[in-house]
């Protein structure tokens, strides 16, 4: 078969010899085989290295056929064809694998009872107890957070993209850039050092403004590249009107990129969902129920995670494994919902 | 309603380059006024002076005179927002606002000015849209989004947005440079329409267009290749295009230009 494809290619016309369609299946199947024959021939105990080993006979493979069969534009075609899809599965396995792990280890005590339960009276060495109270921590914080954050960042990007000209707009982009670099511990330093000259004990609403200083400027870069797309010619547009520019912004430009703009404030939340160090040092964690956001300590699902790990043994990891899953979920719900909304928003 | 547009002595900057040069000329009211010349020569920059979109642009800024019916637009204390609902704008490319209906598009000025009366708005719009030739191809879709019309439907929708709020000018700058030869001449009918109510200034590229549109015709041009552009003459289009005084305007006409 092949001398005939090389005959048909050297006959000079536009349709060359091709390879059939299931050939890299084939091809991948070999060199499976073949690495595997070689990994138990010469004793190799790791399954990593005989992926390894398939992985490039997989691509040599390719590179020797199609490069025989096809030519070498084709067969360089196949390769880079197969690194990319090489890149692909190298990250997907770890999201894949992460989310199987999360869903396999966290269904085993997530149920309507940990869900609406506490800590309270369960010591951590026991079975039993539930989330509630962090479920209740993380929604008031992450809320609080949001209702300061969201705001004070999209307005940023408003005046920045709007209004700023010159010095004054130069110097807060450079400080949203540092901004966007803080680590979530440096600003609940920031934070705690404030409640330490006030002498406050931890309390969820001083966690709330850690959090709101992590999200302003994830915010406003968001913001930004979602105002700069709306065309210029609405805003000329509008302003022919005889429409005062604080209005056109309102009612014209604002409306327009609101699909990208909800995406970038929930992409925003579910960052600070997850975070950890600002809670720890200023929410403190506890194991009631406490509703009260601006009095006392309170729990987070994050926070939770971390001491159960933290506590050791069976009951606790099951339980941290469970709250891990109902973060993720949380976290996908929010993208979710920004999506329908991105989508329901966009001009048709 | 129309009002005469009286400029003396207009010089346009962006930044520091000076993009036209003491510019003067009176535009008549209830007529239409075409710009001709070639492109860069300033034109565009002209006629967005006249209702203050000029000074949008960054670095955009203005010397010399716009009286509109004896008041000057750049005056001490004159409102630029207030300018514009006085003299409107349609521009080269369709615009309509993409989150709004059609109904809303031709609303949106009153609207967004707050100046109307709920009872009075579906028959602003109504008038509109007839006024702008549009009404009876979209009566059954006023709620269907203005972006799913065609160039030329955009473009009268456009026309209909800009004449709901009862300006006294209507400026368009090359307002069927985008369209097909049947939709240029639903808009040219339109504009003739129009100029019993307005006054009407187009900027061209189209020399038959301004011909058979225009009462008046100004001729713009280049002194030399980075020189700002001037007006070199403005007189009654049968005469531009007939017998004009100076010779670049009967070149650029006739096509011996450069």
């Amino acid at each position: 078969m092949s001398t005939a494809a090389v005959t048909d290619k050297r006959g000079g016309s536009l349709s060359g010899a091709r390879l059939p369609k299931w050939s890299p299946w084939a091809i991948a199947a070999g060199s499976v085989a073949v690495a595997v024959g070689i990994g138990l021939g010469a004793g190799l105990g790791s399954e990593v290295q005989w992926g390894l080993i398939a992985a490039i006979l997989f691509v040599l493979g390719t590179y020797g056929v199609a490069a025989r069969v096809e030519g070498r534009r084709q067969a360089k075609d196949r390769v880079a064809t197969s690194l990319v899809w090489v890149a692909f599965l190298l990250a997907v396995v770890p999201l894949v694998s992460l989310v199987w792990t999360t869903v396999s280890r966290g269904v085993k005590v997530l149920d309507v009872h940990f869900l609406t339960h506490s800590m309270g009276i369960v010591a951590d060495t026991e079975t039993g107890g539930g989330i509630y109270h962090a479920i209740i921590g993380s929604l008031e914080q992450v809320g609080l957070a949001t209702l300061i954050g969201a705001p004070i960042g999209v307005l940023t990007a408003v005046y920045l993209v709007e209004y700023g000209r010159g010095r004054l707009a130069q110097a807060v982009t450079f400080f949203v850039d540092v901004m966007t670099g803080i680590p979530s511990i440096v600003a609940g330093l920031f934070i705690l050092s404030l409640m330490l000259i006030l002498e406050l004990d931890p309390f969820g609403f001083a966690g709330s403004l850690a959090l709101a200083i992590l999200m302003m400027p994830v915010v406003v870069r968001s913001t930004e590249e979602m105002l700069k797309l709306v065309p210029n010619e609405l805003r000329e547009a509008s302003l022919a009107l005889g429409v005062p520019k604080w209005r056109t912004i309102l009612k014209v430009v604002l409306p327009t990129a609101i699909g990208g703009i909800t995406t970038g404030v929930m992409l925003a939340i579910a960052r600070i969902a997850g975070e950890t160090a600002p809670v720890l040092l200023l929410v403190f964690g506890n194991p009631f129920i406490n509703t009260d956001p601006f009095e006392g300590a309170q729990a987070s699902l994050p926070l939770y995670i971390y001491q159960q790990y933290a506590a050791g043994g069976d009951a606790a990891y099951d339980r941290a494994w469970a709250a891990s899953l109902t973060l993720i979920a949380f976290v996908m719900i929010l993208n979710l919902v920004a999506r329908g909304i991105a989508r329901w928003k966009t001009p048709r | 309603m129309a009002k005469r547009i009286d400029v003396s002595g207009l010089t346009a900057y962006y930044g520091s380059h000076k993009a036209i040069e003491d510019i003067s000329m009176t535009v008549e009211p209830r007529s239409v006024t075409a710009f001709i010349g070639p492109s860069g020569c300033g034109k565009s920059t002209f006629l967005r002076t006249l209702n203050r979109m000029h000074e949008v642009t960054p670095g955009g800024r203005v010397e010399g005179k716009v009286l509109l019916d004896a008041e000057d637009l750049y005056g001490a204390g004159v409102d630029p927002v207030s300018v514009r609902r006085e003299v409107g704008m349609v521009f080269q490319r369709p615009n309509p606002f993409p989150t709004m209906s059609i109904f809303d598009n031709v609303a949106a000025g009153l609207r967004l000015n707050g100046n109307y009366k709920k009872s009075e708005l579906n028959d602003i719009v109504e008038k509109s849209l007839k006024g702008a030739n549009l009404w009876n191809e979209v009566k059954d879709r006023l709620n269907k989004p203005g972006s799913g019309l065609s160039g030329g439907q955009q473009q009268r929708l456009c026309i209909a947005r800009a004449i709901a709020v009862e300006p006294k000018v209507l400026l368009m700058d090359e307002p069927c440079s985008a369209l097909d030869p049947i939709s240029t001449l639903a808009i040219e009918d339109l504009i003739g329409e129009l100029k019993d109510r307005f006054t009407i200034v187009i900027v061209t590229h189209n020399m038959q267009q301004a011909a058979r549109v225009s009462d008046r015709t100004a001729f713009f041009n280049l002194a030399a290749v980075g020189q700002p552009g001037r007006l070199v003459e403005i007189d009654d289009t049968e005469r531009i295009f007939s017998n004009p005084s100076v010779q670049a305007t009967e070149d650029y006409i006739s096509g011996r230009f450069g």
